[in-house]
């Protein structure tokens, strides 16, 4: 059986957290200067150089593009032949984000307790982890901090069956209108549809993890994503002061659901679309 | 756009009452920070008769939690917070005397009421563009709550701080004005 020291994923881990905080995946970076390129609104276009530039700086100088350096999802697929040694896996990884946010000068903004004390915890603990057994011997992370302007307009609908896909093209505009200007569009907008509730809350998470650039392989699925993104980005919301670049991208993760469901989970991000994976 | 309008603090009621929806500014002098654990604070601190930390006569507060600063820097990554979790502290806020508020995304009926009230501008600051906007922050001095960390109150010293009008004195919203040419659902 292959080993892995719960060192290695820790010190990969603090390494993601802040590569995740300062370089914009070049798929996010291409969708905005393609949005430059077509946006009508001359206010939408000042607004996109300043987003442009931003990332520019961001990357060269080593600094987080938002000071918002999110909630750490994390997202772990392990080999069910791989030991996991020196030490407990979320530990592990809760140890990672810890190092990575305090080294990196990362905000710290998580606190322990949600609603009566609220105190933070300084160094950005616990992650939201998720994982997954898989087969092999590896151990695949995908770390995506999450910023909460967007997430704060996040939100899911239970729908049944007979709503169909105008229920779910109606489900997903609800929550893009309401959220309208306030989660930094141009945004990236992951759908989950099917599970349970929670399940399609993750599957949206997901979502977020895939490049703006690769549509779903199921083909309904795709013209869905083609369709949602085209409507989106005639609402007007533009890049934040209006325009025609609401959002860069949908991307609809699916799952097996029971007869009488049809839930539908989105999960809202911001421009800084934040991710990295490695596999170690 | 017209040319950037320059502001310099303080920022009087009789500055804002000139600013005009969509105008583009350009911010210098000391702006303050507060967001959601400082309002909440201040308010509560002002419900129990106490003085602020800050007096917010002809100021302007900026709604940010910076990300810590490297080494040699004066602040790290410092772009707007969403200012509608505010909107329950700002019409007492208001109240203080502050003439200028600065954040991203809408705000509600009643802080409008407040802003025309109070003759008070507010201005958006491009969110997640937060690399950039660390370049115009000369200084960031923690005032009050260090405690609160990235919530802390804190005075910064800013050059040429860009920003729009998006709620005038008189209530214009520049939010609606700017998205109507663009919606064709």
């Amino acid at each position: 059986m292959r080993e892995l020291d719960a060192k290695t994923i820790t010190e990969t881990v603090a390494t993601m957290c802040k590569e995740a905080a300062y370089y914009l995946p070049e798929d996010v970076y291409e969708a905005l200067k393609r949005g430059r390129a077509t946006e009508e609104s001359p206010v939408g276009q000042i607004v996109l150089d300043q987003i442009i530039k931003n990332a520019e700086i961001a990357r060269a100088e080593d600094r987080p593009y938002c000071q918002d350096t999110g909630m750490t999802i994390v997202f772990l697929e392990v080999g069910q032949d791989l030991h996991i040694t020196g030490g407990l896996l979320e530990d592990a990884v809760n140890d990672g984000i810890a190092k990575g946010y305090v080294e990196g000068y990362l905000r710290k903004s998580v606190v322990k307790e949600p609603l009566f004390d609220r105190k933070n915890t300084q160094n950005n603990t616990p992650g939201v982890i998720y994982t997954k057994i898989v087969p092999g011997d590896k151990l695949k992370i995908t770390v995506a901090p999450k910023g909460f302007g967007s997430e704060n307009k996040s939100g899911v609908k239970m729908l049944v069956p007979a709503d169909g896909v105008e229920g779910v093209k109606k489900a997903v505009m609800d929550i893009i209108l309401h959220a309208n200007c306030n989660p930094c569009p141009p945004m990236v907008v992951g759908v989950g549809i099917g599970g349970t509730m929670d399940r399609a809350a993750v599957l949206s998470k997901k979502a977020l993890t895939r490049p703006t650039n690769v549509r779903n392989p199921m083909p309904e699925y795709a013209k869905l994503e083609e369709e949602l993104l085209a409507m989106i980005n005639k609402t007007g919301i533009g890049p934040q002061l209006g325009g025609t670049t609401t959002a860069l991208a949908v991307n609809i993760e699916w799952g097996p659901t029971h007869i009488a469901g049809l839930p539908v989970a989105v999960s809202i991000c911001c421009h800084a679309m934040r991710h990295s994976e490695k596999t170690l | 756009m017209a040319e950037s309008i320059r502001i310099t603090t303080p920022f009087t009621e009789e500055m804002s009452r000139k600013l005009k929806v969509g105008d583009s500014v350009l911010i210098s002098g000391t702006i303050f920070s507060a967001r959601d654990a400082a309002h909440k604070a201040m308010t509560e601190a002002l419900a129990r008769g106490e003085k602020l930390p800050v007096d917010w006569q002809n100021q302007i507060v900026y709604y940010l939690g910076p990300t810590p600063a490297k080494p040699g820097d004066p602040i790290g990554s410092c772009g707007p917070t969403t200012s509608g979790r505010m909107d329950a502290y700002t019409p007492t806020m208001l109240d203080q005397g502050i003439k200028g508020m600065i954040g991203k995304g809408s705000r509600s009926p009643e802080v409008v009421e407040s802003m025309k009230k109070n003759g008070v501008t507010y201005f958006a600051a491009v969110g997640g563009a937060a690399a950039l906007i660390a370049k115009s922050v000369k200084k960031y001095e923690v005032l009050a709550y260090p405690e609160l960390g990235p919530e802390a109150v804190a005075a910064l010293t800013v050059e040429d701080f860009p920003a729009i009008v998006v709620i005038d004195s008189e209530g214009n919203d520049f939010y609606e004005i700017g998205q109507k040419p663009y919606r064709r659902l």
